[in-house]
């Protein structure tokens, strides 16, 4: 990955998705978010993984590890991650991509997951079982459940109505690659949380030292480390299939974000005590939003019992090498 | 400290190292039952460790001239970790191969080398690490064993406990004092090679829970030590013994202690066909986690290959390792007697609770899991 795209990225995403930015974008009553989408569009990085023979950047899933960081860390209200990979995967079958924000859900049963930022979404891109369909959100019923502050809906599709367009759908499904995602935005948001929450245990000054130094708020920053670690690791497993990301991939991406997310959440306010649940303080853009990926995209029971099927019926010597074909 | 895990995959050269091991081993202790194999790198078998050693499978970081194959850490994690997968009783040669042997080489002099090596590069020789005391456990640098100089050596007193393969052991490398006094902490601290049979050194075994006899306590009354047998600088033997500990933390074993039970158990699972989407879901969490742990492991391996000391990360797979790696045991009994209808085999039973009673010592044995987390905290910049 070129340090130079990523500080350009950087950049991008501190001018358009400040933490005022994000509280803006997810107002209840009135969201305003056109602002971050259009200089993201303008920007040209929605094209990052779209082949450079349909003129994009030609970048791998694996390559945008950084920047899925980058994009969780901040809290992005909007699906980004999301309509970049739809890009790259319609690519081939559309010449012209279409302008706005495109969730990705799996609505085989009818509808779709919880889907972050569906509520600003223009378009969803689903799977079909054998191919991948775009759709107009219009043709769509939209269900925001009224969530304080959140983006997230579900979607169902209307009777009769037609894609705007279908392309090779992965080998593993379109879900996977939303599990990818999820589990790398995940990451760089515990990634942001630990560090709020590293620096607040050096200032916060109780029993006339920083709380940081009690052994026990240090174990358990310690064991916060770890499942950080442990997420962003197993987000690279999953990147590193790029858009044709094996199954067993996904699934310990997103059954390890899934199942230190809400543990991150959880440690990072009992360490900031009351000021972390208020409203002007950003850890909570971060905290909700954990808990939203959590279950984006299956959480870590669902992608447990894929893998764990998987695990069971196949005819690996061992576990080791079980895993060792997985990463 | 978070940039350090990166995903990597294990190069070739070392991959190829696996099929030819696996051959030898299921011809070595493929006979052996679960419950036996479970014991792993406690286990003490040296016609094993020799046949290794003879094959070619230890002191792989170490130069030819010493009876080294001149690989990388990276050989040697594919190496070890078909040595777990399997349970093989490695104890003979596993603290030399892991930890005396590269201390050796790295500290010692040329004759401590010569002396040495070319043993524990050939299974021969056995090693124990004598650190703990009985008023030092997790406070090291308060050890009290003491070597006072002689007109042509060393006199060593005092006490070990504690101490894994002492009773198999040929030679003990000990933290003891050389100057000062228990206050003055980490300065005067040294290292010795102390042969188990010299006159003044009393080995007794220490029986653990599950009726084995792995550690054990070693006095040391008027031991005369040579000229020779101090490793590295006098008084530098607390950051020699800092320097060994990644290599000690951060290895498959950290991950793998209850592997031979995870497979037990799925083996079971297989033969009454429980298939349903719990007993799914706790395998697929199982799987899933020790992925990850192996992908954090190989990344501090490939630190370790780059000749680096990456100490809080090692501490960090060690912690999340050992942790995983009890989770196994408590997880297993709880399925296998919430399903009253699927038998467990004696043996299955017999490998579970070996492991569920040794578990605790995952997370004691080279470094407490509270030492460890305070290690990881002052590396996030606290205190």
């Amino acid at each position: 990955m070129d340090t130079m795209l990523l500080d350009q990225f950087n950049r991008l995403l501190d001018d358009v998705c400040s933490p005022a930015d994000v509280r803006s974008a997810q107002e209840t009553d009135s969201p305003k978010y056109d602002a971050i989408w259009s200089s993201i569009s303008e920007s040209g990085f929605l094209d990052a993984m779209v082949s450079e023979e349909h003129d994009g950047a030609g970048l791998s899933l694996n390559d945008m590890f950084p920047l899925i960081l980058a994009v969780g860390e901040r809290a992005m209200p909007l699906p980004l991650m999301e309509t970049m990979v739809a890009r790259a995967l319609l690519a081939e079958s559309m010449d012209d991509l279409p302008e706005g924000p495109i969730a990705v859900g799996d609505l085989r049963s009818g509808h779709s997951h919880l889907i972050p930022g569906g509520a600003a979404a223009r378009f969803v891109l689903t799977d079909t079982g054998d191919r991948i369909a775009l759709f107009d959100v219009g043709g769509m019923s939209n269900s925001s459940p009224g969530i304080h502050g959140s983006l997230a809906s579900q979607f169902s599709l209307g009777k009769g109505v037609e894609p705007l367009a279908t392309a090779r759908r992965p080998e593993s499904g379109l879900l996977s690659l939303g599990a990818i995602i999820g589990s790398g935005l995940i990451a760089g948001a515990a990634t942001r949380v630990l560090d709020m929450t590293v620096s607040y245990a050096n200032e916060r000054v109780q029993f006339g030292k920083p709380i940081g130094k009690q052994q026990i708020i240090q174990q358990n920053l310690a064991v916060m480390a770890e499942q950080t670690i442990m997420a962003r690791m197993a987000a690279q497993i999953g990147c590193s299939g790029g858009l044709e990301p094996d199954l067993a991939a996904a699934a310990v991406a997103k059954q390890t974000g899934s199942s230190v997310a809400a543990a991150i959440a959880n440690s990072a306010h009992a360490v900031h005590g009351a000021i972390g649940v208020s409203e002007e303080y950003d850890l909570q853009l971060l905290t909700r939003y954990l808990h939203e990926l959590r279950m984006a995209y299956g959480s870590e029971t669902y992608w447990a019992r894929i893998l764990g099927s998987q695990h069971l019926q196949s005819d690996a010597e061992s576990s080791v090498d079980y895993i060792r074909a997985i990463a | 400290m978070l940039e350090t895990f990166q995903l990597q995959k294990l190069p070739a050269e070392a991959e190829a190292l696996r099929a030819p091991l696996r051959a030898l081993l299921h011809n070595l202790v493929g006979d052996l039952s679960p419950s036996q194999r479970a014991r792993s790198w406690m286990g003490c078998d040296r016609s094993l460790s020799r046949a290794l050693g003879k094959a070619g499978y230890l002191g792989l970081t170490l130069p030819a001239q010493y009876g080294g194959r001149e690989t990388d850490a990276f050989a040697r994690f594919v190496i070890l970790e078909e040595l777990l997968a399997i349970g093989a009783p490695v104890a003979s040669h596993w603290i030399a191969d892991r930890q005396s042997g590269p201390l050796i080489l790295h500290y010692g002099t040329e004759a401590q080398r010569q002396k040495y090596l070319p043993g524990i590069a050939s299974g021969e020789l056995a090693f124990c690490i004598g650190m703990s005391e009985p008023g030092s456990g997790s406070d090291l640098a308060s050890v009290r064993s003491r070597a006072e100089r002689t007109t042509n050596g060393w006199k060593l007193n005092g006490q070990k406990i504690w101490t894994t393969n002492a009773i198999h052991g040929d030679y003990m490398i000990a933290l003891v004092r050389t100057s000062g006094k228990t206050e003055d902490r980490h300065k005067g601290l040294s290292q010795f090679i102390v042969d188990l049979r010299a006159p003044g050194v009393t080995v007794r075994p220490i029986r653990d829970l599950t009726g084995d006899e792995h550690f054990a306590e070693i006095f040391l009354e008027d031991v005369e030590l040579t000229e020779g047998s101090l490793v590295g600088d006098e008084g530098a033997g607390w950051s020699q013994v800092t320097a060994e500990l990644a290599f000690e933390r951060s290895g498959p074993e950290r991950i793998y202690s209850s592997i031979v039970l995870l497979d037990a158990w799925i083996a079971h699972l297989k033969t009454h066909e429980r298939y349903d989407s719990s007993t799914a879901a706790l395998v697929g969490r199982l799987t899933a986690e020790m992925a990850v742990l192996r992908t954090m492991s190989i990344s501090v391996t490939s630190r370790l290959a780059a000749g680096e000391q990456p100490v809080i990360e090692a501490s960090i797979v060690k912690d999340a390792g050992t942790g995983f790696e009890q989770s196994i045991p408590t997880l297993i009994a709880d399925d296998l007697a919430s399903h009253p209808e699927d038998m467990a085999s004696d043996e299955l039973l017999r490998t579970l609770f070996y492991v569920t009673q040794i578990a605790p010592t995952f997370s004691l044995r080279g470094g407490t899991r509270e030492i460890l987390r305070g290690i990881i905290a002052r590396g996030l910049g606290l205190r």
